[in-house]
């Protein structure tokens, strides 16, 4: 098999409500004008509700399973750093990882009856050295005044493991995905998000 | 032009090319989109979320009979439901095709069991097609109406979540209009009528039906033979076809399309092909049972690949390599973790009122929904969970086997739509049989935990029109409860006394809960009705006493650290209430014994 017929694995994971599934759109709209085959798979079926959002995202010349094999993860796009922490071990050795600096306490950690995992960064260093890249996504959209482009700063970064792939691609997945009023925001977000790694 | 679709979208689009004229559902995950996507981009389409799969089926059937191309979707449960107008179907078969989707949630994401709907081609003798794909499940559902007008018949097309919900590439095309003639003709009942003098004659027909389907699954295209190596060979459909290709591309395959009923000649076929043959299939072992019958040698099937539960690709390698698969390091274990499970939302009119049935002591015979949450800890205030409407009919049960024992102790409870799916008939028959039965309809004006489907309660349509609005208390009265009660959830205190009241009460009872919308309901503003939009902690008040975490609600959270109050009072830490998903709802300020909660600015 050829190196560029190679399927590749995006696994995205967050919770609901911080906008993985905009995100998941935006590659899918992007890899298809590429050129690529693109397959998709999320289970949301109670996001909605609070519960952890994950992502399958796979492209090359012709994908067969929408899920991606434990352990085959090229790209890792973390919302969040539990929901980073929890799929650490479906990276491949090589892997590379974008992780978002927000942290947002489940039930347990609530209850006070767990605690909150501390340096998350930290254990992704030690496996994975330069190929980790901390971001701080709700930072960065703060400073834009809109904290929900979180998700489109976090496209940015990630953008950036991708350099063949032509940034309008970007833009122009943007603009199809959302309302033309947020056209403007949603590509500054972008950009901040690309110039943040 | 090729487009990035959910399978669910491809249904509707493939339907919509197909000139299907109606449609029907009831909303279950993961097949709640095909109908929401036909709605909001076919209006040639009469779309309509029907009060249960049971009618969606009758619907959509009594619209094939007229001559149009219909279809009916539902999850798996739901052809449980719709299961009783499947089998005469079979018999009667239809005229414009009708296509019924079924979705099945192997490893459970969102349902109450697991079943492998295939089973319900090979019981009913009907045939059933399974995509593996977003574009097949475009061709396939386009395909499903040609079958069903061809051999006059109701065809299944079966799918999983991870078909269902997964996004791919579909080349489209146009809506071609059926050439079907409309129309009905009363000389005809001697195929639609199913007395018994007319059903064994049709009875005969459907026997003949299936030697002639099985003739097709042989020539179809939907099914196909993929030889490269001849050493092995796989069978397998849908998703499964997709993990072993992902891992064993070098193998060859027999990708069945149509998995009911088998195309046996190309089963002989293949098996002449090649040397080893191994059936990979989700849950039951349906084609392995079939093909062991034929009188094949399987060399593994289910005694290497499990029956329950998703299968994924590494389950499929580690299964067929056996002690050669190696696993991927671990380097965190994911059990060592904070679990993230769904929660009820910060404001939910659930919250109050399962604190307030717990406060009671009650034994909650609960229903499908948002509210089965209410099961986990610290709520933990929900005791059963069955099928749709189970509650009511259970609660009824359980009265009667335990006598006056049973009065104040225990109370059904359902949503507004689920009581409209299957609710009425268990209330009819507390009001007809003597019940004491309390039922709580816990009314949030929409159907939530499937993503906001509208109902025959909400007062509109699928497609956003006015429509006429049941009154639950009507319904009610009309099957003869004599107590009905209305409850505001939000004030805890007069819910106890009035669920009290009816629990202790020798008599069937109704409760329905008034102006309690769903808190992601928008069009409702079920913000409006908080006086106050934002509480916080008075740390001169909090004892740390953790109440208020009783109520499990996203807003609140705990905060190690000693300390004391203003009065001297030792605590180990407070509570917290995060400003941006706290929405007043002012159950935690009741719930609190020290007035440490008071209204605070946003």
């Amino acid at each position: 098999m050829k190196k560029d017929e190679k399927t590749t694995n995006i696994f995205l994971s967050g919770v609901g409500g911080q906008g993985a599934i905009l995100a998941s759109n935006i590659l899918g709209e992007v890899f298809i004008r590429a050129g690529y085959d693109v397959k998709k798979a999320e289970v949301h079926g109670m996001a909605q509700r609070g519960g952890d959002v994950t992502t399958h995202f796979r492209f090359g010349k012709k994908v067969y399973s929408p899920i991606i094999k434990y352990g085959d993860v090229d790209y890792l796009l973390s919302f969040e750093l539990l929901e980073a922490l929890r799929y650490i071990n479906w990276v491949k050795p090589d892997g590379r990882i974008v992780i978002n600096t927000q942290e947002i306490l489940p039930p347990s950690v609530s209850l006070g009856q767990m605690d909150y995992p501390k340096g998350v960064d930290t254990a992704f260093k030690k496996y994975f050295k330069e190929n980790v890249h901390v971001v701080d996504g709700l930072g960065i959209a703060k400073e834009l005044g809109n904290l929900q482009a979180q998700n489109v700063v976090l496209v940015g970064a990630f953008s950036n493991f991708f350099p063949k792939i032509k940034e309008a691609y970007f833009i122009d997945a943007i603009k199809k995905l959302l309302a033309p009023k947020l056209h403007d925001l949603n590509v500054k977000a972008f950009q901040a998000g690309r110039q943040a790694l | 032009m090729k487009e990035i679709m959910q399978g669910n979208a491809a249904i509707a689009r493939g339907a919509w090319e197909a000139g299907v004229k109606v449609a029907a559902a009831y909303p279950g995950t993961p097949s709640s989109e095909i109908l929401k996507d036909v709605a909001d981009n076919y209006p040639e389409i009469y779309a309509e979320w029907s009060p249960n799969e049971m009618v969606a089926l009758q619907v959509a059937s009594g619209a094939a009979i007229a001559g149009a191309r219909a279809m009916a979707s539902m999850k798996h449960v739901g052809m449980n439901v719709a299961s009783d107008a499947l089998m005469t179907l079979a018999y009667t078969g239809i005229k414009g095709g009708l296509m019924i989707v079924v979705a099945d949630d192997p490893n459970v994401h969102s349902s109450q069991n697991e079943q492998d709907s295939r089973n319900w081609a090979r019981f009913g003798k009907v045939p059933m097609l399974e995509p593996g794909d977003a574009q097949e499940c475009y061709e396939f559902a386009k395909a499903s109406f040609d079958i069903s007008e061809k051999f006059d018949t109701p065809v299944l097309l079966r799918t999983v979540t991870r078909i269902a919900h997964a996004d791919s590439l579909v080349q489209t095309g146009k809506r071609v209009e059926s050439k079907m003639p409309m129309g009905l003709d009363p000389k005809e009942a001697t195929k639609y009528v199913m007395v018994p003098a007319n059903v064994r004659p049709r009875r005969k027909i459907i026997e003949e039906r299936m030697r002639k389907l099985e003739a097709f699954a042989d020539k179809t295209k939907l099914n196909k033979m993929e030889i490269n190596s001849k050493s092995v060979g796989i069978i397998a459909s849908g998703a499964a076809y997709m993990y072993a290709k992902e891992v064993f591309p070098e193998y060859s395959f027999l990708k069945l399309g149509m998995v009911w009923p088998l195309p046996k000649k190309m089963i002989a076929d293949f098996f002449k092909q090649v040397k080893k043959v191994m059936i990979i299939e989700e849950l039951d072992p349906f084609f392995e049972t079939e093909i062991r019958a034929m009188g094949y040698k399987v060399f593994h099937g289910k005694d290497i690949i499990p029956n329950m539960f998703e299968l994924s690709p590494e389950i499929v390698e580690q299964a067929i390599k056996g002690k050669a698969y190696k696993a991927p390091k671990i380097k965190v274990k994911p059990e060592d973790l904070p679990r993230r499970p769904p929660n009820l939302c910060a404001g939910c009119s659930h919250r109050p009122l399962f604190y307030a049935l717990k406060k009671l002591g009650a034994f909650v015979f609960g229903d499908i929904g948002c509210y089965t949450l209410a099961v986990a800890p610290p709520i933990s205030a929900l005791h059963t969970t069955i099928c749709m409407g189970a509650g009511g009919g259970m609660l009824h049960g359980a009265m009667k086997a335990m006598g006056k024992e049973a009065l104040g102790k225990m109370v059904a409870v359902l949503g507004d739509s689920t009581f409209l799916h299957s609710g009425i008939a268990p209330l009819m028959n507390a009001g007809y049989n003597k019940g004491s039965s309390t039922t709580i309809v816990l009314d949030n004006r929409i159907t939530g935990m499937t993503g906001h489907q509208e109902h025959a309660g909400t007062g509109f349509t699928v497609r956003g029109e006015q429509a006429n609005q049941v009154d639950y208390a009507e319904i009610g009265k009309a099957v003869g409860i004599k107590n009905i009660r209305y409850i505001d959830p939000y004030n805890i205190k007069e819910t106890m006394e009035i669920v009290k009241e009816e629990l202790n009460r020798d008599e069937a009872s109704l409760i329905l809960c008034k102006d309690s919308p769903c808190m992601l309901l928008r069009r409702a503003k079920p913000l409006e009705k908080f006086k106050t939009p934002l509480f916080a902690i008075n740390m001169d008040k909090c004892r740390g006493c953790k109440m208020c975490l009783e109520i499990n609600c996203p807003a609140i959270s705990w905060r190690e650290g000693a300390g004391q109050t203003k009065d001297g009072q030792k605590r180990k830490g407070t509570v917290y209430i995060n400003p941006d998903q706290c929405v007043g709802c002012e159950v935690c300020v009741q719930v609190c014994k020290f007035d440490a909660i008071e209204p605070a600015k946003k």
